[in-house]
């Protein structure tokens, strides 16, 4: 087969791929203009007849998908800062700091990544309950505020920090702090950017432990909020994918903005490990 | 002070507060489940924990002689079985197709493809549901010009699954595909063009070469694919609540159901335990199975 012909079957290929991957979501932007009623119809059509932001009015106003969206916000934003200042130190002593214990330590922390989070969940419940935490943002972010894989992440990209740098701080007589401070964050930086987009996406993103640990709706997230709609108002599809879009516009905007750091870690962090 | 005591307090130091959560929230819950699937802890030791008792092994012994234990287990490891392996591929056509010599403008369909990872389930879940609605859903509208009849994609039992299964490959080929690009990259050009001299043709290069050299990374995406799909529960529960005729009820879902609706925790733990049991075994037989040279 000629080459011209190979590239221009090849394109064709990859272009119907990448329509069929994108066009849940766009059918979702476009469905969330549409008049009530008007998804139901045979053919589905594929663009509004008469655009109308009727249901993000809704959604916001008696839906109070603001709050949700504030409490989204909330856990993902207070999550990530968190748990990548907690993961950063971690996995840069892991990787650079000889202390006893360190491999024992780190070699169990691995073997836990095999074990799914949901074991954990019916005691963790109880724990909370303990604790005064059910209800509570805070009790929320939990999973994400000290990801193991987040520590492995680090801990890889630590290990090219020269020892003689540390070192030679040492000597000028500087504390650990002042070394992790000073040296080892600025040196880190685009590991710890990677780690934050993708602990901001699973705090977004995740469903299941914020569906059990927050009851009162008050203190829903966006996706415990939307499961919830979704029961009520399964006709009104339009008003749906509105709330559908609220919930992916945030983490999707990021990505676009960010995705250098989503490929990246991705690419480094698999073929390192 | 000594460097070597300097060190180890700072080590330990700036390890801590990682290590305190993951003890207090993880490793200490995950002993738990074992420790509460040996009781008989429900909706009354909530109230009054005090009144929980050992009971032995009788919380597994109701879970295998419940049929819907099974029937969870035989939707989980389809979903595993059948769904796993297909994402896979998927992601490893993707990869092979962008990674294409002749191909422009990759970043824009490496990107159109990783799309769908970074969405949110619930969100897309309620998509998809509409994706396949019997009467005005686009896919049976797209079938019907193939003259396939209409199917009713959630409602039919035998459809359910299936229909879970490729909501789940579209959501998440993208992450695996750049996996797999990175696999491929890393791939040495002089392997390529010593075949090439050879007289090697595209399909040998591909059997001989790239497959071969992406053993690794194949270990990888595997484990953590598989891992992945052993825990479904946001896809059924979003769009078919395990219906219908309990044909999409996973495991998890089971243990959700068991433990935060009808309140009985210790069953419900003796469940999470079968899923790490079965996690474990899978993750061990995939690492076996990959060591053989093959």
């Amino acid at each position: 087969m000629p080459r011209t012909l190979r590239s221009v079957l090849l394109h064709g290929v990859l272009l119907v791929a990448a329509i069929l991957a994108a066009s849940p979501l766009l059918w979702m932007i476009s469905a969330s203009f549409m008049a009530p009623g008007e998804a139901n119809t045979s053919p589905p059509p594929l663009l509004p007849s008469h655009p109308t932001l009727e249901h993000y009015r809704v959604l916001f106003t008696s839906l109070s998908l603001g709050r949700y969206f504030v409490n989204s916000l909330i856990i993902s934003v207070g999550g990530t800062l968190l748990g990548v200042s907690i993961t950063a130190m971690a996995g840069y002593s892991f990787a650079k700091l000889r202390f006893t214990g360190r491999t024992s330590v780190f070699r169990v922390l691995l073997g836990g990544m095999v074990v799914p989070g949901q074991v954990a969940m019916l005691p963790m419940f109880l724990l909370l309950r303990e604790l005064g935490l059910i209800n509570t943002l805070f009790g929320a972010m939990i999973p994400v505020l000290a990801p193991i894989y987040g520590i492995f992440l680090v801990r890889q990209y630590s290990l090219s920090i020269p020892d003689d740098l540390l070192d030679a701080a040492r000597l000028d007589g500087a504390g650990e702090w002042l070394i992790f401070r000073r040296i080892v964050l600025p040196g880190i930086t685009p590991v710890l950017a990677t780690l934050g987009v993708f602990t901001f996406l699973s705090a977004w993103n995740d469903f299941m432990w914020p569906l059990i640990v927050l009851s009162d709706d008050r203190h829903y997230t966006l996706p415990v909020a939307l499961a919830n709609l979704a029961g009520e108002h399964v006709q009104d599809v339009e008003l749906m994918m509105g709330g559908a879009v609220v919930t992916v516009l945030p983490v999707f905007v990021a990505f676009l903005f960010l995705q250098r750091y989503y490929i990246q870690g991705i690419m480094a962090g698999s073929v390192k490990g | 002070m000594s460097r070597n005591d300097r060190e180890t307090v700072a080590g330990w130091a700036f390890v801590t507060p990682a290590l305190a959560l993951i003890t207090v929230f993880f490793a200490i819950p995950v002993l738990g489940a074992f420790v509460l699937s040996f009781t008989d802890f429900d909706l009354y030791s909530i109230a009054d924990p005090a009144s929980t008792r050992f009971i032995g092994l009788k919380n597994y012994h109701d879970l295998f002689a419940s049929p819907l234990f099974w029937t969870a287990l035989r939707n989980t490891s389809l979903f595993v079985i059948v769904g796993g392996p297909l994402s896979v591929l998927t992601s490893l056509g993707a990869a092979l197709l962008v990674n294409g010599k002749l191909v422009r403008f990759k970043p824009f369909f490496r990107s159109a493809f990783f799309a769908p990872w970074v969405t949110t389930l619930v969100a897309v879940a309620l998509v998809w549901r509409y994706i396949y609605h019997p009467q005005y859903g686009p896919l049976n509208a797209a079938l019907s010009t193939l003259g396939v009849a209409p199917i009713d994609w959630l409602g039919n039992p035998r459809w359910a699954m299936p229909a879970i299964i490729l909501l789940s490959v579209w959501k998440n080929f993208g992450y695996n595909m750049l996996v797999f690009l990175a696999g491929l990259q890393s791939i040495p050009e002089e392997l390529y063009e010593a075949a090439a001299l050879d007289g090697a043709g595209a399909w040998h290069r591909l059997r001989h070469i790239t497959l071969p050299m992406l053993g690794p990374t194949f270990i990888f995406v595997g484990v953590v694919t598989m891992i992945a799909s052993f825990q479904i529960f946001s896809e059924p529960y979003v769009m078919t609540a395990g219906g219908p005729l309990k044909s999409t009820l996973t495991l998890v879902l089971f243990m959700y159901e068991e433990g935060f609706r009808w309140w009985r925790l210790g069953y419900a733990a003796s469940i999470a335990v079968v899923l790490c049991l079965l996690t474990l075994a899978g993750t061990l037989i995939q690492l076996r199975l990959r060591r053989e040279p093959g």
